[in-house]
C-alpha cells in the first residue's frame, strides 16, 4: 500500500526507528551515536574537528528535525487554514499537529492556550503590548529579575513608559542566585506581574520559579516565566509550575530558527486584545471594525513560520525520545566535569556559582581579555560565546565587561570540555 | 613621516609572509600591540569610544591642519589582538596626509595579511570601525581645509 501523503506518519516512522539505537544495554544514551544525529557537529573549523559550547546561543538540528524541514518544502509546503485543496490540507494538518505536540510536550491543557511566535523575544513582546497595554496603569509595578535576559527587560521598560507602570528589580547575589528576602518588600498589591526567567543564559542559576509563582499569585500578580534555557535542559511543565504565561524559542530545543511559542492561561488569552493585526487573527473584517479570532489564532497574525512550526515538531519528538530526565542527568554530569576541569585553570574565576545551575561556564581569566580567549579559540576549532551575552545588567552586578561562555548541550563530552581547558593554556600561552 | 604609507604596507606583508600558522600571527599581532604608546587615563572618554567592539576601545584623533592635513591618531583596547590590530592601523594610517589615508584600500591589504575576516563589521573586534572613524577623519579634515580655503581673505 502507498504511504499516505502526510507528514505526520513519516516523521512517527523515523521517531520509532531512534530509540534502542541511541541507548546502550543499560538504557544510558550513547553519546557517539546521538552526535551522528548531528550533522554539524562532524564538521571542521579552521582545520581542526569542532567543539561547539554555544548552545545557550543556539543548539545544533538533528537529521529528523533537517528531514522534517526538507520533506515540508518538498511535498507538503501550501499556506494552511484557509485552503481547501488537498496540499493546504496536509500543511494545515501537520501545522496543528506541532501545536498539539507542543501543547503535550509543556503539558498545556489545551492547545488553544499555545500560541506559535518567532521565538522567546517575541512572545515576550506580545504580552507587553497586549496583556500589559490592556491592564497595566500609573501605580502598577512590574517585577524582573536581576539576571534577565535583554528581552525580559526591554519589552517591560516600553510599556511600563507607555503605561505610567514602574518597573522594579529583583537584586541577586555574589553567586548569581536571586536574593529571595527582598520579596518581602518588593512583591506587594502594587505588582501586577512577575517577569523572571525559570534558567539564566549568563549564569546558568536555575530559580525557584514554582514557590516564586505561589508567592507572586498569592499578592494578586500573574506571572510570566522565560522558559528560553530551561526547556531545553530541564524540561517544564505549565500546570505543575501553575505560571500564566510561558515563552520559549524553538532554536535553542534542536528546532528551527525563527519558531517559538507562548502558552498563555486560556482565561486570560481570551480577554487579551490581539498584539498584530493582519490576515487569520479575525474572525469578520468590515471597513467599519473587525471581530477577532478566538486564541490561538488571535495572537498569530499574517502566515505563520509553517516550516518551522513543523520542524518544531519534530525537535520535540527528538527531545522526548531522549527523555527529558536523561538529558538533565546527563547534562549534570557534564556540567561537574567542567566546573571540576575550569577550576584547575589558574587564574580562571567563574561567574554564576549557583547551588541550583545547568548547563552554562561562564568565566573571566586574569590573564586575557574574553574577547581575544574567544578569538584564540576559534583558532583552535571551539566555538564559545564571549560577551554580555544580552544581560549587561548581570556584568554590571559582577563588575565585569564581559565572560566566556561554554554552554552545553546533552551531545557535548568530558573530551570536549577537556579541550577546552587546553585551549585556554594555549590562550595563557599567547597572552 | 619616515616612510611611505606603501612601503609601510609592504613592510607588514613581508613580516606576515615569514609567520608560518595562526599561532605565530596571533603571537606577532600581540606582540605588535604591546609595544602600543598606553593611551593616558584622562582620554578615555565617551566621545572618544569606538563602539562595535566587545573589547573597549579608545581612538583619540590628532590633527594637524594644514593643506593637506596630517591625520594622525592614539588608540587603545583592553583586548591584546585589538591593541595588534590598532598598530596595523597605527603603521597604516598614522601621521599621513589626509587623501592618502581616505585613498588607501585596507581591505586590501588586510586581505594580503590574512585578516580580512577581521574586518568584518559582524566580528565585533572593533577594527571595521576602527577603520571607519580614522577615514572619517580624514574626510572631515579634508572639508574643514576646503572651507577655510573658500572663506573670503580678510583683507
Ligand atoms: C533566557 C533567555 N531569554 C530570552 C532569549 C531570547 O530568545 P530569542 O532570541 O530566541 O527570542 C534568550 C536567548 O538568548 C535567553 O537565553
Amino acid at each position: 500500500m502507498n504511504k499516505p501523503p502526510s507528514i505526520t506518519p513519516s516523521i512517527e516512522a523515523e521517531r520509532s526507528a531512534h530509540p534502542g539505537e541511541l541507548f546502550d544495554d543499560r538504557g544510558n544514551l550513547d553519546i557517539d551515536r546521538l552526535r551522528a544525529d548531528f550533522p554539524l557537529l562532524a564538521r571542521k573549523v579552521h582545520g581542526k574537528p569542532l567543539v561547539y559550547l554555544d548552545n545557550a546561543a543556539t543548539t545544533q538540528k538533528p537529521l529528523p528535525v533537517i528531514e522534517t524541514l526538507d520533506r515540508y518544502y518538498r511535498m507538503h509546503n501550501a499556506n494552511i487554514h484557509r485552503g481547501i485543496h488537498a496540499v493546504a490540507e496536509e500543511a494545515t494538518e501537520a501545522f496543528e499537529t506541532a501545536r498539539k505536540r507542543v501543547a503535550a510536550f509543556i503539558n498545556s491543557p489545551s492547545e488553544r492556550s499555545v500560541i506559535f511566535t518567532s521565538g522567546t523575544t517575541e512572545s515576550i513582546n506580545l504580552v507587553a503590548r497586549s496583556w500589559g497595554g490592556a491592564n497595566l496603569k500609573p501605580g502598577d509595578e512590574v517585577l524582573i529579575s536581576h539576571m534577565e535576559h535583554h528581552s525580559n527587560i526591554v519589552p517591560w521598560q516600553l510599556i511600563c513608559a507607555q503605561t505610567g507602570a514602574s518597573l522594579r528589580v529583583i537584586p541577586i547575589d555574589d553567586h548569581g542566585q536571586l536574593v529571595l528576602d527582598s520579596l518581602d518588600d518588593l512583591l506587594t498589591e502594587r505588582t501586577r506581574l512577575l517577569a523572571i526567567t525559570q534558567m539564566s543564559n549568563a549564569l546558568g542559576t536555575i530559580n525557584p520559579v514554582s514557590s516564586l509563582i505561589k508567592r507572586a499569585h498569592a499578592a494578586g500578580a500573574k506571572v510570566l516565566i522565560d522558559a528560553a534555557q530551561s526547556v531545553p535542559h530541564l524540561g517544564v511543565d505549565v500546570q505543575d509550575l501553575d505560571c500564566d504565561f510561558l515563552a520559549f524559542s524553538g532554536h535553542k530545543v534542536f528546532g528551527p530558527t525563527g519558531i517559538g511559542v507562548l502558552y498563555g492561561r486560556e482565561a486570560l488569552l481570551e480577554s487579551m486584545p490581539p498584539f498584530l493585526g493582519g490576515g487569520e487573527m479575525i474572525k469578520q473584517v468590515r471597513l467599519d471594525g473587525s471581530e477577532f479570532n478566538d486564541p490561538p489564532y488571535r495572537f498569530e497574525a499574517g502566515t505563520p513560520n509553517i516550516a518551522g512550526a513543523i520542524g518544531l515538531g519534530a525537535a520535540i519528538d527528538y527531545v522526548q525520545s531522549l527523555g527529558p530526565e536523561r538529558i538533565a542527568q546527563r547534562e549534570a554530569a557534564l556540567l561537574a566535569w567542567g566546573t571540576e576541569a575550569l577550576g584547575s585553570v589558574p587564574g580562571l574565576r567563574l561567574i554564576g556559582t549557583a547551588a541550583q545551575k545547568a548547563a552554562v561556564l561562564s568565566f573571566v581569566l586574569d590573564f586575557a581579555h574574553p574577547l581575544d580567549a574567544g578569538m584564540i579559540l576559534d583558532r583552535q576549532g571551539i566555538a564559545v560565546r564571549t560577551g554580555h551575552h544580552c544581560a549587561q545588567p548581570v556584568m554590571d552586578r559582577f563588575k565585569i565587561p564581559a565572560t566566556v561562555r561554554a554552554s552545553l548541550a546533552v551531545y557535548n563530552t568530558e573530551r570536549e570540555i577537556d579541550s577546552l581547558v587546553q585551549g585556554l593554556e594555549k590562550v595563557r600561552d599567547l597572552s | 613621516m619616515t616612510i611611505t604609507q606603501h612601503d609601510a604596507a609592504e613592510e607588514l606583508v613581508e613580516a606576515f609572509a615569514l609567520l608560518g600558522d595562526w599561532e605565530e600571527r596571533y603571537r606577532f599581532i600581540i606582540d605588535l600591540g604591546r609595544r602600543l604608546e598606553p593611551l593616558d587615563e584622562s582620554l578615555k572618554i565617551e566621545a572618544h569610544r569606538v563602539h562595535g567592539c566587545q573589547s573597549t576601545v579608545y581612538l583619540v584623533p590628532r590633527i594637524q591642519s594644514g593643506d593637506p592635513p596630517i591625520i594622525d591618531f592614539q588608540a587603545q583596547s583592553d583586548a591584546a589582538i585589538v591593541n595588534g590590530l590598532i598598530a596595523i592601523l597605527r603603521r597604516i594610517y598614522a601621521d599621513r596626509p589626509a587623501p592618502e589615508v581616505l585613498a588607501f584600500d585596507a581591505h586590501g591589504l588586510l586581505k594580503r595579511l590574512g585578516l580580512d575576516e577581521h574586518l568584518s563589521p559582524t566580528r565585533r573586534n572593533g577594527l571595521h570601525e576602527m577603520v571607519k572613524r580614522i577615514q572619517s577623519l580624514a574626510r572631515r579634515a579634508m572639508e574643514s581645509a576646503a572651507d577655510a580655503d573658500a572663506r573670503p581673505s580678510s583683507c
